[in-house]
Parts: structure tokens; C-alpha cells; sequence
């Protein structure tokens, strides 16, 4: 006979006692508590990877701090927040991740946390420029070039537009492995994409480097809705982004269920200028989790027969949506 | 999962290698070129398939063995045979140093530049290789030469490791540009055997046999004593062991100094089964090379202790993870496993017990963090070798996510002594709480570097001077290995036992006592320490990918630009944020020597 009693445990979080079902994360048992914790790689619909360490708190009796997203609660733990040594680690992990990567798309939150710690990536050095090589350095693990001395090493890299449905810009990946996980067991079960090379130069990539369209991408563009940072983006948006033109403020997000099939998906359609620039999925939607197949994300163009942004200039393609109104 | 594979296929030669390796393809599914009538039907490649996943690794090592580097045909072949996807074989092969996904010559030769070696000749090396063969990474004629980490050959400085396709590998030690380009011109030059300074000393415990028993030859072994510890353990029985290795409060050699007894008991005692033994050879840590001399000088007593161990946990498979730049020490222990299966002393029916044991020997490919206990398994398992976030701890979710007990070699060498002679009277060796003897590696300016076996509790002044080292002329001594820290002549009267080290913030980690003499340069050797940690992070936690970055970023400043106080107390913020939040050992002691040289001195007072 199973046990249906839910058990509980007693944790001391800042202070408080509080009591929390078996099983609660850390981080769960401060969101109960509206103690804000940062995450990165955490996701409420993937695996916790734990790799960016943002979200770390200290525990009594554990040496080195733990991070709150993998980590269950315990009964008589005592766990602190917002002690020096918290602070310090999250401060430095957002240093390091601005101090190497593009984060100008990552959410408004995270540069709060960005201010809330104090982040100052300007003291490593001015950033080296960008280096069109790092899919080879994938390829050689356990060597690197000598350090110039002046500079601090980024990740800065060309982006990859290779197919018309979305792009990856690299220059903004914090190698969360969110869109490994959403692409491969968490989600899709595609394995289209995988971390290769090693230490700083490991990166997101397909076999070989291949363009995703040689590769084993379905296009569900699961991979976009779940980057924190604005990586892999629709081709739409970054086009938009690029002509100055993308603008939150005048886009209108419309709750609609997927036409394709009987399952019922739930779409939420981002739309400016009349014009559908971007399809997500709520994540606490039951049937999604936030995931679409390629249908649900990018067949949506049959509503607006609109110039293929492709072959036509972008202030085209949006006067011809101004039109269609 | 819908495996999407490209068109390019194996050469002949690629497809001999995998099916060496993996066995013939068992229809056109899994590679076969012949489609069968019953394949248009069936199609088998399902969990059956996949769940051979952990022969990945092996998979690869055999190609890149026979043919030199890992084409997309012979990698897609691979997948077929294995159903993974592309896209995680070309991440876990990305992941290892001596496995190539671009095309390389058939001869390269891995020329340690390490903390050991560019004192001892290294530097000296690489300029003569510079001027006769080419700069590095440039392949002439079917050969080129790379800079690589410690080999593991301090006491035979410079070192170089030959991986040869088609051929065994070979190391180089005392190595001239000479042999270097004879190897690299494909002459044949077999690595050269292992030599103990204390050779043939009574007191010797754990390197008794080391030079002086032929490690080739199992009845040699037998007749020197051998198997008289497997045949107490199996009187005691596994409880009985158990009990003899508590008395002996063994400790972990590996760095951590874990007593050995609490995970057996925690894995004897666990109710899953199957239960695995895996013995970390994957010795990496720069100026460590005890465990080699233990595999290439007395390989069945590591076989034995690993036949005790599986007895007492209620293992019956373990796998032995060997470093892949060690061609002597794997034929030595492939031959011993070998020799050992053949006579019964491993298999179904040990020694006529009815215990069932056996050990499968498992390359490394060139990744210091695979000697990290969560990252081995999940390079056995075919994975990129990234450590797992703890807890659970291996002996409750291990290997396959089994509860598993893993030692490295010298701590399970020890066991052979404690159950043949007791626990308790393994226990009156060395201090209360570091019992035994232990082996240091000496290695740098002495006069006679090597592996030395010496009681727990030794001071650092003994050994030195046992090694022929002139302690009145010592800058610095590198303790417990890259990550390790650096002491100096003052602390040279610390004895050498876990609580001593600990009581003076310092850890002995795998036995490393490299000394630096008059003329050394500790500023060169701390960079190396640093662009060592950038370049073997396995780039998973941010702390330890971008940190190691940073570190050997602003050490280069400060040493190059007139010591700015800013740069120190950014690096003392970095290795703060490493050693709290990042995932594994790595990270957590990869500024350790660094700042230790800081605090010391050794690299100027900051302005």
C-alpha cells in the first residue's frame, strides 16, 4: 500500500522555520517565502542542470555553498541567502557571464540582479573582439591561444543565419544547456544540439558544426522559448531587432489554440504592426510545458500572406502588414 | 528519438576499428552495408541498442588508435552501431584531448610543458623541436608535435607522449630532440620500464615488489606472496574485511583522504544491486606518478586488492580507468587482468570461491577532470566527462546509477597488507589519523627524484633529503600538485599526515613534492598552473569556466604589469567564487596554488 501522506520537513530559511512537503527544492522553499533567487539555467520545465551557480545559498555544515534549484530540503537544514559569501559568489558568476557575453537580451530581471549585486565586468579588462574561430577551438579541447595581457576573452563570435525559420548568436549564449536539454530528453528527444569542446571554448553546437538544416533540427523551436538570453532567436525578431524596429510596447500578445492538430496546444501569437513576429507556448499550459512542434511555432505565415521576409527589405514587409489593416 | 545520420560513410580501415571494438553491425539498421530482407521488416534499435552507450569511448579510442582522428563517416558509423545521436558523439569526442574530429597526421607527439618538465629540459626541448621539425600544430610529413599537461614522468623530466595510429603509443622520458624526432620520423622506440630509487628496501610496503618481481608473470607474483590476501579475505569473509578496514582507518590517497571503510560499508550495505568497483588510475595531477610505478611495477597486487574490495562490497563487475598517455602501465595491467582471467583468479568462480568478479580495463582519453569520481562515470558511461552535482553520492548513485565504491590505485593497494597483517596492526604504521605508509612523488631539484614509500607523519625535510635535495637551498615547494599549494622553506619540518597538513591550511593531496631550487622560476611555473586549470576545466559551472579564464588573465597582469594590488585582490575574489560555487574539486582548488605563491611572496609584493 503507497504511502499517501504527504510528508513534511522543517527548514530554517533566514531565520525563519518554515515547513515545506518532501522533496521541495531550495529554491521552491524561497519562493514560498518571496525570497528572490536568481537562476539562469533553471527552468520550471526542464531538469536542473545547476551549472550557472547563480542561484547558490549557503547551507550549515556544507563547505562549499549549494545551489538552491537541484538541492531538496532537508529536515533541520539551515540555509542562508543573503550572507557575504552568497552575495560574493552571485555577483562574481553575473561578472563573469557580463564580463564575456552579450546579456543586452537577456530578461529585465536579470540586469536587476545585475544592480542588486553590484556587477562591475569592466574590471577584467575591455573585451577582446570578436574571434570568427571558436567552432574550431571547439575542436581542441586542452589548448589555448596565450592571453594578450590587456584584454579580458569573450565569447564575441559572427551569429549563424542559416535557415529562414531562426538564428543563433553564440555572442549571447551563457551555455546554460537549457536548449541541449529542450532538444534532446526534457523535451523534443531530437538531440539535434550538444555542449562540444571543452572549458571556456564548450559551446552549443550541432555534429560537426552542420547548418541546422543538415542536422537533426525538427524546427519545433523549442530551443527559443526556453534561452534566457536572447541566443536563438525567431528570424523575425532578430531581423526587427536589427533594423531598429522590434518594439515590445507596440506588440499585442493574442491567447489562441493551435489549428494544426487535435491536441489542443495552447499559442500565445506576438503581434506588431499586424503582423505575427514571434510564437510562444505558456509554460504552465498542461499539454505544452511551454514546447510546440514546428506547425504550432512557425506555421503561422497562412494568416498574414505577407512578402517573405527572405527576399524582401524588412520596411517592405511592414508596410505591407500596415496595408493589410 | 529520430536519429538523423549524414551521408558520409567509414573507410574500410574505420570500420575494421569499430567492429574490433563494437562486433559486427547485427543488420543495416545499426551500419550493416548489406540490407537483408528481414531489415525492410524489423528494425532493431531500440533501448537493446542504446543501452551500449558506455561503449562509446572505446568506440572512438579504436579509431583513433588505428587511424589517427575521428572522420565524420567513421563517427556516423559509430552512432549507427550504437544509435546515439550525432550531434552527443561529436560533444563527448570534442570533450577529450587525444581524440581529434579534424583530420591530424598518423604521428603525434604530446611534449610536456608542464610544471615538472620546463624546468628539467622542456623548454629546451620545444625550442630544438621548433627549429628541426616546425612550430607546434603544423604537421610535416605525417607527424606534428602539440604541447601537452604533465604525463606523469616528473622523476624523468622532459617527457613527451607518441600516440601513433596504426601502432602502439609510446612515451619519451629524458627525452632529446633526437628520440622526439626519430618518433616523429615513425622509428620504433618501446617506453621505457619503471625504476624506484628505493628499489629492493626492506622497509618497503607498497613498492616491495616494484623492480624486483617480474610484473608480467602471474606465477612470479603467486610465488612472492601473492593471493595469500584474497584467501584471508575470503576466510574473514566480507564482513570480516570490512571490520579489518575499519580498524586500519584507511584514508583515501586520491587528495580527498576519505576514509576507504565508510563507503565500502555504505555500498555493502545498500540493498540495490548491481553494485560496481571502479579503481581511478586516471592519474592527471600535474607531478603525480605513483599510481603509474604501482600499474607498470606490480600490476596483480592492484588486481588482487581490486578482487578483495569486490568481495566485500558485493561487486562483481568493476572497471579500472586507466589515463590514456600511459601505453606502458595499460599493456602491463591488460596483460596482469589478462593472465588473471585465464587462471581463474578472475571470472565466474574465483579461485574455486563461487565468487564472481571481473574488472574491464577503460581508457582515458586526455582529461584531467575524468579523475574526478562523478566525471569517470560518466566517461565510462559515454558522456562528456563532466562532473555530477552531489549529493547523491557515488555510493548511493554511481556508475549506471548504481551504488558504487570508487578508490584510486594506491588506496586500494593498501588492502592487501591490512587484511593479510590486520587492520589494528596496519593502524600502528604512521599517526593516529593518517595511518599506513604513503607514497610521495619527488620530482623537480633533487638528486634523486622518484616515487618514495615512506611512514605517514614523515616530515617534508626527511623526504626531501632522502630524495637528495639540498634544503638550505629551497624557494618553494610545490605540495599535493597543481592542486596543491605552494610552501617554503619554513614549513619544511611539517609532517606529512593528513591532520598535520590540515592544521596548516594545506592538503597532501596525490602525494606531490615538487621543489623548486635556487635558480627556479615559481612566476613561469604559476602561470602554467594557471593555463593548466583553463585549459582541463571542463567548462559545465560558470565559476570554474569563466574564473580559470580570468585567473590566468590577471596573474599575466600583475606579473607583467608591475604587481597591481588590483589585479591580486581580483584574483583572490575570483578563487574566492571558485572554491564556494563551483560544482567539483576542480574548481574549487584551481586558484589554491596560486594564491598560495601570492601569499608567500614568491611572486613579488604587490605595489
Amino acid at each position: 500500500m503507497s504511502d499517501t501522506t504527504l510528508r513534511t520537513v522543517t527548514v530554517q530559511l533566514d531565520g525563519t522555520d518554515i515547513e515545506v512537503a518532501e522533496g521541495t527544492t531550495l529554491l521552491d522553499a524561497c519562493r514560498s517565502q518571496d525570497i528572490d533567487t536568481p537562476t539562469l539555467c533553471y527552468s520550471d520545465v526542464l531538469h536542473p542542470v545547476n551549472a550557472c551557480r547563480v542561484c547558490v545559498v549557503e547551507v550549515e555544515g556544507s563547505r562549499p555553498l549549494v545551489p538552491a534549484c537541484s538541492r531538496a530540503a532537508e529536515d533541520g537544514m539551515v540555509v542562508a541567502t543573503d550572507t557575504e559569501r552568497v552575495r560574493h559568489s552571485r555577483k562574481m558568476v553575473l561578472e563573469f557571464l557580463a564580463s564575456s557575453v552579450d546579456l543586452s537580451y537577456a530578461a529585465e530581471e536579470v540586469h536587476g540582479w545585475m544592480d542588486r549585486y553590484q556587477v562591475d565586468s569592466g574590471r577584467y579588462g575591455p573585451p577582446a573582439p570578436p574571434d570568427g574561430d571558436r567552432d574550431e577551438r571547439k575542436a581542441h579541447a586542452g589548448h589555448h591561444g596565450a592571453v594578450d595581457g590587456f584584454t579580458a576573452e569573450t565569447v564575441a563570435q559572427p551569429a549563424k543565419i542559416d535557415n529562414a525559420l531562426y538564428m543563433r548568436d553564440y555572442s549571447r549564449c551563457i551555455t546554460c544547456y537549457k536548449c541541449v536539454e529542450a532538444c534532446g530528453e526534457d523535451a523534443q528527444n531530437t538531440f539535434a544540439l550538444t555542449v562540444a569542446g571543452r572549458g571556456f571554448d564548450a559551446g552549443v553546437s550541432t555534429e560537426y558544426d552542420f547548418a541546422l538544416g543538415d542536422s537533426a533540427c525538427v524546427f519545433c523551436g523549442n530551443c527559443i522559448s526556453v534561452c534566457p538570453t536572447g541566443a536563438i532567436m525567431f528570424r523575425s525578431e532578430y531581423e526587427l531587432r536589427e533594423a531598429g524596429l522590434w518594439d515590445e510596447d507596440r506588440q499585442e500578445v493574442t491567447r489562441t489554440v493551435c489549428s494544426f492538430c487535435g491536441v489542443g496546444c495552447n499559442l500565445d501569437l506576438h503581434v506588431q504592426d499586424n503582423r505575427i513576429v514571434k510564437v510562444t507556448s505558456p509554460q504552465d499550459h498542461d499539454v505544452t510545458r511551454g514546447h510546440l512542434c514546428i506547425k504550432g511555432r512557425f506555421g503561422y505565415d497562412y494568416v498574414q500572406q505577407l512578402p517573405d521576409p527572405m527576399t524582401t527589405p524588412i520596411d517592405e514587409v511592414l508596410a505591407a502588414a500596415r496595408r493589410s489593416t | 528519438m529520430d536519429l538523423r545520420f549524414s551521408d558520409a560513410e567509414p573507410t574500410p580501415d574505420e570500420r575494421v576499428a569499430v567492429d574490433a571494438v563494437l562486433g559486427p553491425p547485427a543488420s543495416s539498421w545499426l551500419g550493416a552495408t548489406d540490407r537483408t530482407a528481414a531489415d525492410t521488416r524489423t528494425a532493431h534499435t531500440g533501448r537493446r541498442v542504446r543501452d551500449r552507450r558506455d561503449e562509446l569511448l572505446p568506440a572512438f579510442d579504436a579509431v583513433q588508435s588505428a587511424v589517427g582522428w575521428i572522420s565524420e563517416g567513421a563517427l556516423m558509423y559509430i552512432c549507427r552501431h550504437l544509435s546515439v545521436p550525432p550531434a552527443e558523439a561529436y560533444g563527448v569526442a570534442t570533450f577529450y584531448a587525444l581524440l581529434s574530429v579534424t583530420e591530424q597526421p598518423p604521428r603525434v607527439l604530446h611534449v610536456c610543458d608542464d610544471v615538472g618538465c620546463r624546468g628539467f629540459g622542456a623548454n629546451e626541448l620545444i625550442a630544438d623541436l621548433e627549429q628541426w621539425v616546425g612550430p607546434e600544430d603544423e604537421p610535416v610529413d605525417g607527424a606534428m608535435w602539440l604541447r601537452s599537461p604533465c604525463l606523469g614522468q616528473c622523476d624523468r623530466a622532459p617527457a613527451c607522449y607518441a600516440q601513433l595510429a596504426g601502432t602502439d603509443d609510446t612515451t619519451l622520458v629524458r627525452a632529446g630532440v633526437d628520440d622526439a624526432t626519430a618518433v616523429l620520423a615513425g622509428a620504433d622506440v618501446p617506453p621505457e620500464s619503471v625504476a624506484i630509487p628505493q628499489q629492493g628496501d626492506d622497509g618497503l610496503r607498497l613498492l616491495r615488489r616494484v623492480g624486483v618481481v617480474d610484473p608480467t608473470d602471474l606465477d612470479a607474483y603467486r610465488a612472492d606472496g601473492g593471493y595469500t590476501a584474497l584467501r584471508r579475505a575470503v576466510e574473514l569473509g566480507p564482513e570480516g574485511v570490512l571490520r579489518e578496514l575499519t580498524d586500519a582507518n584507511l584514508r583515501g590517497r586520491g587528495g580527498a583522504a576519505f576514509p576507504a571503510s565508510v563507503k565500502w560499508k555504505a555500498v555493502a550495505n545498500a540493498p540495490r544491486r548491481p553494485k560496481y568497483l571502479i579503481c581511478n588510475a586516471d592519474e592527471s595531477e600535474p607531478g603525480t606518478f605513483k599510481d603509474r610505478v604501482l600499474m607498470e611495477g606490480d600490476p596483480f597486487a592492484i588486481i588482487e586488492s581490486m578482487t578483495i574490495a569486490g568481495f566485500a562490497i558485493g561487486a562483481e563487475q568493476a572497471y579500472f580507468y586507466i589515463r590514456g598517455e600511459y601505453p606502458l602501465a595499460t599493456t602491463r595491467m591488460r596483460h596482469a587482468i589478462d593472465q588473471a582471467r585465464r587462471r581463474g583468479f578472475l571470472g565466474t568462480d574465483v579461485m574455486g570461491t563461487g565468487f564472481a568478479f571481473d574488472i574491464e580495463l577503460r581508457r582515458g582519453q586526455g582529461a584531467y577532470i575524468c579523475g574526478e569520481e562523478t566525471a569517470l562515470m560518466n566517461s565510462i558511461e559515454g558522456y562528456r566527462g563532466e562532473p555530477r552535482n552531489k549529493p547523491p553520492f557515488p555510493t548511493v548513485a554511481g556508475l549506471f546509477g548504481q551504488p558504487t565504491v570508487i578508490n584510486n590505485v594506491e588506496t586500494l593497494i593498501n588492502v592487501l597488507a591490512i587484511v593479510r597483517d590486520g587492520g589494528q596492526a596496519f593502524a600502528a604504521i604512521g599517526t593516529t589519523d593518517s595511518t599506513g605508509t604513503r607514497l610521495f612523488c619527488l620530482s623537480g631539484a633533487v638528486v634523486r627524484p622518484g616515487v618514495y614509500e615512506v611512514d605517514s607523519g614523515t616530515t617534508l625535510r626527511e623526504l626531501i633529503i632522502l630524495a637528495g635535495g639540498d634544503v638550505d637551498a629551497i624557494t618553494a615547494v610545490l605540495l599535493g600538485g597543481a592542486a596543491g599549494a605552494f610552501v617554503t622553506a619554513d614549513q619544511l619540518d611539517l609532517p606529512l599526515s593528513f591532520e598535520d597538513a590540515r592544521e596548516a591550511g594545506l592538503g597532501l593531496g596525490s602525494g606531490v613534492v615538487m621543489v623548486f631550487g635556487p635558480d627556479a622560476d615559481v612566476a613561469d611555473a604559476a602561470r602554467r598552473i594557471a593555463r593548466f586549470f583553463r585549459d582541463e576545466s571542463c567548462g559545465q559551472c560558470v565559476p570554474c569556466r569563466v574564473g580559470t579564464v580570468r585567473v590566468e588573465e590577471a596573474l599575466d597582469r600583475y606579473l607583467s604589469n608591475g604587481h597591481d594590488d588590483g589585479d591580486r585582490t581580483l584574483i583572490d575574489e575570483i578563487d574566492r567564487v571558485m572554491k564556494d560555487a563551483s560544482i567539483c574539486g576542480l574548481g574549487h582548488t584551481a586558484g589554491t596554488a596560486i594564491r598560495s605563491a601570492l601569499d608567500k611572496g614568491l611572486l613579488g609584493d604587490p605595489t
